[in-house]
């Protein structure tokens, strides 16, 4: 940590947010907001003589209220930076008749009731998120009283009052009495695993912590009565098993099974009913102590930068990596990379792993000192545009501009685009030209496959991420397909324009399939909605016209699922079968005026 | 709904295609189910191809060294290389024929082997009609080729590190270690997260920070 606030190289904001991302890659700019400590950072020495005459004592959120400190206070003993800081809203004000007593007694006059937020500009061509996790409040289960009885407490405060800097000097005592407890109970997946509260996933770490505090009081206490209520034991990393063992060695007791109640007794002690799945009864045991193994959650400003960088998150509310087992610390926007707990539950390892991981993807993008974009770019044909503004609705990179109103012409930012052609696909005046996958270049291939023998022909748009590189996965496999398929490559399925479909079956194709990423995977943020929109939508109105919609597929098909592509080639091929020659005639005589 | 019919006009290049066209063995790979010399035949009468010739392995050094010296040689101005996956070669092909000076963007690949006769093994007809088809959307494609460049900008060489537990604090580190500017933004008012908050952590059992 100190290391941190020593280096000439990084400058530390702390009490600081960021509150606006503009730009892209290469070249963000970003707008900081430093709140007002109102004691000059650089000067304060940490002597502390000012927390000592400062008559306001209120609950140190470090210690989780279990201790207290002073309006003016040190964040805590190691804090980087050291300063000291005044929380004005508990302070009594700087006016001498009422207060000002810390300004009186601080010889290097650091302190200045005058000084307010601050608004810093900065522009940096990478950034690192690394906004971690938010402990499980357990407030919400109230089947195990934690906000009724005072000796349930979470992991973290049991935490603080083992630690030999914490509020008891490592000392566990009960909050009740203050006396040291003869049995603690550990309930697992608090928060976690859950579908009725906290999040469905396991939080990761929580089984190896308990474990750990059973290790720590056992080694302090060698005759406490430990008690783990559990679901499973996840002890999977490396040496985690050997604490696990040690653990039951020493006779800490997991009993199977999550509490479906506490109560309070006479003496403060906790009663917990629980089912012991191992052993198909229910038991009641008595304890002085019961930790909550609270689970993770995503830090609250998660969603608040998720907005302000495009960024993309799971269901379960943390930063979704761009690509999951491929490029694990890389958001989808360009430049943008994940560490720690923001991108899931872990623990410090897997953490500090990631991190210098997310260091390295930032100094290779950056290393060169500029920045080559693919030429693999939307470009608006102004003349054509008539600035409804469709394109910029569609693009899942923000990276187009419409001023609707003064009917100014769409424009591409090139930097930004990832080259996915959805604007293109979507634009309903051929406004929008994308390089190297031009309207002409595909059709050119459609006309090709098409002209001779049509109706022998399976029609196939792949895109280049997923479905195509799914059929070369089929070839690697050597899986033997109908050998009248023929794919045309597209970097995403976004790209496949209505055009082109029709192209196709007024040229003579009795059947076409569009195939793409599965939902939720696309390689461009989620273009592939607007595919699957596109494709109902056309086979709506195929069907007005009196041709079979069937005959227009969509499939998702990944890198992975070789046999998926070979298997939905035999699929096109069955259904290529029922179309007749006259049944192509009738399509193309339909479509010979669209 | 618009169509635009595709005329055969030439590329952006401003002079009118010059197509060379290498049916690629890859040894048996492509070879075994599929007639080559045929396919390559089959191009060489299309709009535009100047030459189309099979060749053993257009990615070893001699075949390489081949398609160069026809570039040169015939002025060509765009080429197809019917192979394996472009997934595999493509910046392989785009790097050779930019060594001679044409733009990387005017090399067009067809799928004979991943897309063709691996998965057409015992079809030799089939597998040949569908080579020759997939040769033809290529250089159909290929016409329509536009030569592009990267643009490439400035770049600034600092990171911003939001949020300053363990993670940040590595990632800042790792960077400034390296020489790069870091602006590290913590919303409390010191570092740390929630490791500052543990004595011993699993799995070493030892102190913190
Ligand atoms: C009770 C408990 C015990 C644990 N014990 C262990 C253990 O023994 N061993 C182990 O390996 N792991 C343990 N872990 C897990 C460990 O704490 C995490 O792996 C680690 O803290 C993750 O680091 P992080 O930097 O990703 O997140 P955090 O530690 O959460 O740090 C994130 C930082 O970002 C700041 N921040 C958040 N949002 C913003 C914003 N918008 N702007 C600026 N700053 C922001 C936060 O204030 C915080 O300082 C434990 C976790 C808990 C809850
Ligand atoms: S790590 Fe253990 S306690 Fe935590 S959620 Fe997963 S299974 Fe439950
Ligand atoms: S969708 Fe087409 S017409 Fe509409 S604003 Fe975009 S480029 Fe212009
Ligand atoms: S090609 Fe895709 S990323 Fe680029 S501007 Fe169009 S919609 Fe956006």
């Amino acid at each position: 940590m100190t290391d941190v606030g020593r280096h000439p190289r990084i400058k530390l904001l702390t009490l600081s947010e960021v509150v606006d991302v503009k730009g892209y890659v290469g070249n963000f700019d970003i707008k900081i907001i430093k709140r007002a400590k109102f004691v000059d950072e650089s000067a304060c020495t940490s002597c502390g003589e000012c927390a000592m005459v400062c008559p306001v004592v209120r609950p140190d959120e470090f210690n989780i209220g279990l201790a207290s400190r002073r309006a003016i206070y040190s964040p805590f003993p190691q804090a980087v930076p050291s300063s000291y800081l005044i929380n004005i809203k508990e302070c009594l004000g700087h006016n001498p008749a009422v207060c000002s007593k810390c300004v009186d007694v601080c010889d290097k006059k650091c302190i200045n009731f005058h000084m307010s937020d601050e608004e810093i500009a900065l522009r940096v061509g990478t950034i690192i998120v690394a906004t971690g996790l938010k402990p499980y409040d357990p407030t919400e289960l109230d089947e195990y009283g934690y906000t009724r009885f005072e000796n349930v407490l979470t992991s973290l405060e049991f935490e603080r009052l083992v630690n030999a800097g914490g509020p008891s000097r490592g000392e566990l005592v009960r909050p009740t009495d203050m006396g040291h407890p003869k049995s603690v109970g550990f309930i697992q997946c608090v928060g976690s695993r859950s579908s009725r509260k906290g999040g469905r996933y396991c939080s990761n770490t929580c089984c190896m912590n308990t474990i750990k505090s059973t290790l720590v009081l056992k080694e302090h206490y060698p005759d406490m009565d430990v008690k783990v209520f559990y679901i499973d034991i996840r002890a999977f990393g490396k040496g985690f098993e050997e604490l696990y063992a040690r653990s039951r060695r020493l006779g800490v007791q997991f009993i199977r099974g999550l509490p479906g109640s506490v109560e309070e007794t006479a003496d403060k002690g906790l009663r917990v009913a629980v089912e012991n799945s191992a052993h198909a009864t229910l038991e009641f045991h008595e304890l002085d102590m019961l930790v909550l193994a609270q689970g993770m959650q995503p830090a609250p400003s998660t969603q608040r930068l998720q907005e302000m960088m495009g960024l993309q998150l799971t269901p379960d509310g943390f930063y979704l990596e761009a690509h999951p087992k491929l490029q694990p610390v890389d958001a989808a926007t360009r430049g943008v990379f994940y560490a720690g707990c923001a991108e899931g539950p872990k623990d410090i390892k897997e953490s500090v792993t990631q991190a210098s991981a997310a260091a390295v993807r930032a100094i290779r993008l950056m290393h060169k000192g500029e920045i080559t974009t693919e030429p693999i770019t939307a470009e608006v044909i102004a003349e054509n545009c008539t600035s409804c503004g469709i394109c910029a609705q569609v693009c899942p990179y923000n990276a187009i501009t419409v001023e609707k109103k003064n009917k100014q012409p769409a424009s591409v930012n090139s930097a930004a685009c990832a080259g996915c052609g959805t604007c293109a696909a979507e634009c309903l005046f051929d406004a929008i030209s994308m390089n190297h996958y031009t309207d002409q270049q595909i059709l050119g291939q459609v006309d090709a496959m098409l002209e001779t023998a049509p109706e022998s022909k399976i029609v196939v748009f792949a895109c280049n991420w997923c479905s195509y590189a799914g059929a070369d996965y089929a070839g690697v496999s050597r899986l033997q397909y109908p050998a009248n398929a023929h794919l045309v490559r597209v970097m995403c399925s976004g790209r496949v324009d209505e055009k082109f479909i029709w192209d196709g079956l007024r040229r003579g194709a009795p059947v076409v399939l569009v195939s793409g990423c599965h939902i939720g995977d696309c390689h461009y943020i989620n273009a592939n909605h607007w595919t699957e929109k596109r494709v109902t939508r056309i086979r709506k109105k195929m069907s007005k016209m009196g041709i079979r919609s069937e005959r227009l597929q969509l499939e998702w098909i990944s890198a992975a699922e070789g046999i998926r592509f070979a298997n939905k080639m035999e699929e096109m091929e069955k259904i290529r079968r029922t179309v007749s020659r006259e049944e192509i005639e009738e399509t193309i005589e339909l479509l010979r005026n669209i | 709904m618009t169509t635009q019919s595709v005329t055969q006009k030439s590329g952006g290049s401003g002079s009118d295609p010059r197509i060379g066209v290498y049916v690629c063995h890859c040894g048996l790979n492509i070879a075994q189910s599929v007639n080559c010399r045929q396919v390559a035949e089959n191009a060489a009468a299309a709009d535009g191809v100047i030459l189309s010739k099979d060749i053993p392995y257009a990615c070893s050094e001699p075949g390489q060294h081949q398609i160069k010296q026809d570039i040169l040689d015939n002025r060509l101005n765009r080429v197809v290389i019917a192979s394996c996956s472009p997934r595999l070669h493509e910046p392989t092909f785009k790097q050779m024929v930019q060594s001679v000076g044409l733009n990387p963007y005017m090399m067009e690949m067809a799928n004979l082997r991943e897309q063709c006769s691996w998965v057409h093994m015992n079809d030799v007809d089939n597998a040949t009609r569908k080579a020759e088809t997939l040769v033809d959307m290529a250089i159909a494609r290929a016409r329509h080729l536009e030569p592009l460049t990267e643009d490439i900008l400035p770049l600034t060489k600092k990171t911003l590190v939001i949020g300053g537990g363990i993670a940040g604090i590595q990632a800042a580190l790792d960077l400034a270690d390296c020489g790069y500017d870091v602006t590290l933004v913590e919303k409390q008012p010191s570092i740390g997260g929630i490791m500052a908050r543990l004595d011993k952590t699993f799995p070493t059992m030892d102190c913190s920070i």
